[in-house]
């Protein structure tokens, strides 16, 4: 590469990554700094916006509400999605095609078009079983199904699955035994990062709780934000804030499985 | 209605091929909960939407597909068409290039991991706090807005542009260059250095390199990525319902109201014609882009 070239392409990449960094960057510094505005015109700076999150009882329901939705997704996605994936690839392959083209289908179903068919399924289940917000982890957990069939797809290709079944079969070992004692704990990254995936959707997931007229934490914040913006804002950095830690923590203890999946796909 | 069956034959006939299919039967157990949670909450939906499409208060009727010429669900789509098309073309050419400061640093450099991991998280980023995001930016009292207007500045001198279609085009770029980088880097690493030094070697110069080389060969790609734009941003709906309060500006907002409103409490059968028309958009885009996609997977590995 010559040095004229060199240093344009030097030149191209530091100014895009400035303007980007700033385009990514400034609505971010801009919901810190309206969350930590006074009350008045030149009022100093204070932390009221965010300490007075607690004081709203609504806000703090929708909150726990929330957690507690990414708490049962997870676990369901996990109970419903790892036994039949283990399954499929060591009895049934011939479903594998099916099971993919299912997983990935939400992708292309967008979340508003789930919830104008979804709407008359929760008004039967509301009148015959249950009215509560948490059964909207029904509709979550179909939701969170192609990050979390990806994620375990390559967790699963990162392992010899049948060679490790056989051999736990041959050693006397039932088939819930090969599961749980020997697959899950060899993929034990790829379950963590299908999880924390499932938490970082469940908590910015605003659309179906809307329509379907359940208050989580996303449209606790909407509803707030028409009195008072302050306290909205603050709750909308903590959520941004604890979505990023989660993917953090993801990027750092996915990497190794992360390469692998990489290299077979 | 009495039917004279030799219980005896039946058994015959019905035990071969239950002693030879046991295991085959027992195995397709083991998918039965997965296909049945799908079948309810993933299937169930989407059938009740298709078909809901068909139905009316009288029965099967044509009447809420013809109901989709009327001139408000018209401009709702074509709004979002609009939308989506801009916002993929800028979200897919500043995604790029993003894409391409990246890819021509060091693979194993953190600023690499930062920037990927980061668009991981940007990518999904949207709804309310996105919509927040850019009020307390360059909403009425945003931090820039006033910033400027201390300046004598006004962006909003002709309007205020942001809970229009121009500002969703503004916030949307907030997860399309992202998502751009996360499906154009991969097509970015396939380019081997060696292609254009073997340009250079015949004579080419960056035009030639470009125009011959790179730019063929990552069409496919960039074509393909933003076409996957596209029906992300034709199919959002939580941004821009957080940022407009009132209308149907886009076609996601115009079915959030017609199922919510006093028309489709009546007749769910206008809203599920809506729904369809997305979901059928979104289904050929998303055809298309899986098309481009193969195409370029062939020299990528």
């Amino acid at each position: 590469m010559n040095r004229a070239r060199r240093i344009r392409l030097q030149l191209f990449r530091g100014v895009t990554f400035v303007i980007m960094g700033a385009f990514f960057l400034v609505p971010i510094a801009g919901m810190f700094e309206f969350s930590t505005r006074g009350r008045g015109l030149n009022a100093p700076r204070t932390l009221e916006a965010w300490t007075s999150i607690v004081t709203y009882p609504d806000l703090v329901a929708a909150i726990v509400a929330s957690l507690e939705l990414a708490l049962i997704t997870s676990v369901g996605m996990l109970l419903l999605l790892v036994p039949t994936m283990i399954w499929v690839r060591l009895r049934l392959p011939e479903l594998a095609r099916t099971i993919e083209f299912i997983c990935l289908l939400p992708l292309t179903i967008p979340a508003i078009v789930l919830v104008a068919g979804l709407v008359p399924i929760y008004k039967w289940i509301a009148i015959n079983l249950v009215d509560s917000i948490l059964t909207l982890a029904f509709a979550y957990l179909v939701l969170v199904l192609p990050y979390a069939y990806r994620t375990l797809y390559a967790g699963l290709s990162a392992i010899d699955v049948k060679t490790l079944s056989e051999a736990a079969r041959s050693l006397g070992a039932g088939w819930p035994a090969v599961m749980w004692r020997i697959i899950v704990p060899n993929m034990s990254v790829a379950l963590l990062n299908a999880c924390l995936l499932s938490v970082a959707v469940v908590l910015g997931e605003y659309t179906i709780a809307n329509l379907l007229n359940y208050v989580n934490v996303q449209v606790a914040i909407q509803l707030l934000g028409r009195a008072n913006a302050g306290v909205s804002i603050a709750v909308a950095v903590a959520s941004l804030l604890f979505a990023f830690l989660l993917l953090v923590v993801l990027s750092f203890v996915g990497r190794p499985r992360a390469r692998v999946a990489r290299a077979e796909g | 209605m009495t039917l004279a069956v030799d219980p005896s034959i039946k058994l015959e006939t019905a035990r071969r091929p239950l002693g030879g299919g046991r295991r085959l039967n027992a195995d397709w157990l083991g998918a039965v909960p997965f296909l049945a949670y799908v079948g309810l909450f993933l299937l169930l939906p989407t059938a009740i939407v298709a078909i809901g499409a068909f139905v009316g208060p009288n029965g099967v009727t044509l009447a809420n597909l013809t109901a989709m010429n009327q001139a408000y669900i018209v401009r709702s789509f074509i709004n979002s068409v609009v939308l989506a098309a801009v916002s993929a073309l800028v979200g897919a050419v500043f995604g790029a290039m993003l894409a391409y400061a990246v890819a021509t640093g060091n693979p194993r450099s953190v600023l690499r991991r930062l920037v990927t991991s980061a668009c991981g998280v940007l990518a999904q980023f949207g709804g309310v706090t996105l919509a927040f995001a850019f009020l307390a930016t360059i909403g009425g009292a945003g931090l820039i807005r006033v910033w400027l207007l201390d300046r004598g500045i006004d962006i909003y001198a002709n309007g205020e542009w942001l809970y229009q279609l121009r500002g969703l085009v503004l916030v949307y770029a907030y997860f399309q260059i992202p998502l751009m980088v996360l499906v154009f880097l991969p097509a970015l690493d396939g380019i081997r250095p060696q292609w254009r030094e073997a340009t250079e070697t015949l004579g080419g110069g960056t035009w030639h390199y470009w125009r011959y080389v790179a730019g063929p060969l990552l069409l496919p790609a960039f074509t393909g990525a933003t076409l996957l734009l596209f029906a992300n941003a034709f199919s959002a709906y939580a941004t821009a319902a957080a940022l407009i309060n009132q209308g149907s500006i886009i076609a996601s907002l115009l079915i959030a109201n017609t199922l919510t409103s006093e028309v489709g409490l009546h007749n769910p059968g206008i809203a599920s014609a809506e729904a369809l028309v997305m979901v059928v958009i979104v289904a050929i885009v998303m055809v298309l882009y899986a098309q481009l996609q193969r195409r370029t997977a062939g020299w990528l590995r």
